[in-house]
């Protein structure tokens, strides 16, 4: 499986993911900067937590005008893997491939620990390894995670199993119905707020998010 | 023949949606400090820009279709105010 990790200006967390993906996966993975993401023979893409842009405007926003999002599109289309992870999930919000909005957290403050989730829906490509109601743990570090959609969409998310995972037993940052995750409607493309490559190697701490990755592998095999 | 008008662009979170950051400057600042007939405080994002247009009304429908456009802001959370000026 080949696997795509876009770097925007802003990114921090593209070298991590490519680790995991690389050296603890064996996956054959590149760093692709934005705008040079024109090979669309990429099995998979991911789009990586930092600050692109300097989050100006709105965490996202202008990421989700780049290049690459029309490649990212096109991928999602055709039913390809595709994760945001943090500011990933947000760019992936701004560019409409998953639904709702991400605002600033109720605290108003940037948070930063480890968190217990809970796999709210295993038929998405980053949660398929997963049982459900199981539970994992990883670290979030964010300062624009609360999701919001109005009551109906929210009903409509739990519905038809998109929303992915929730927060276990906190709510640190507001989020409507404790979500961390969401997906799309066909489960190919996910957003998450929590860091799956923060905890894929012991020496971090933990390996509850290999499986994210790991789905990813069991998804495709499918 | 075209003009400038500079147009005022307010985006806040709508009304359904909290906004932490005016209920924080709502209660911690203005009621401390004994403005007790403030009722309420939203926050928002004030963006200024020029733009050549024949008239006001012109000057408005080019910056909101380019609001809606970009996505300048997100219509799940947000709601945007234009003012015009000559």
């Amino acid at each position: 499986m080949k696997v795509a990790v876009i770097q925007f200006p802003g990114s921090n967390c593209d070298r991590d993911t490519l680790h995991v993906l690389r050296n603890v996966l064996g996956l054959d993975a590149n760093l692709i900067w934005h705008n040079d993401f024109k090979d669309t023979s990429y099995d998979a893409a991911i789009l990586p937590g930092g600050f692109s842009f300097g989050d100006h405007l709105r965490a996202g926003i202008i990421a989700a005008h780049s290049p690459a999002t029309d490649i990212i599109r096109k991928m999602a289309e055709d039913g390809k893997p595709v994760l945001g992870i943090c500011n990933g999930f947000q760019i992936l919000i701004e560019a409409g491939l998953i639904p709702g909005a991400l605002l600033r957290n109720s605290t108003l403050k940037f948070v930063c620990k480890w968190i217990d989730l809970r796999v709210e829906s295993c038929s998405t490509a980053f949660s398929c390894s997963f049982e459900r109601n199981s539970q994992l743990r990883m670290p979030i570090a964010h300062n624009e995670g609360r999701f919001f959609a109005d009551d109906e969409a929210l009903d409509r998310l739990v519905a038809e199993g998109m929303v992915v995972m929730t927060y276990a037993h906190e709510n640190p940052t507001g989020t409507s119905r404790r979500i961390a995750a969401i997906s799309n409607k066909d489960g190919n493309v996910v957003g998450m707020m929590p860091h799956p490559e923060r905890a894929s190697d012991h020496i971090l701490g933990g390996t509850n998010g290999l499986k994210v990755f790991e789905s990813m592998l069991e998804w495709a095999r499918c | 023949m075209d003009q400038v008008f500079s147009v005022e662009i307010v985006i806040s979170n709508k009304p359904q949606a909290r906004d932490p950051e005016g209920e924080t400057i709502e209660r911690d600042l203005i009621h401390k400090l004994g403005f007790q007939s403030v009722k309420e405080v939203r926050s928002g994002k004030l963006l200024t820009v020029k733009v050549e247009a024949s008239s006001e009304i012109e000057a408005k429908n080019k910056i909101l279709l380019m609001c809606d456009d970009l996505r300048l802001y997100n219509p799940v959370a947000h709601s945007v105010n234009l003012r015009v000026r000559a």
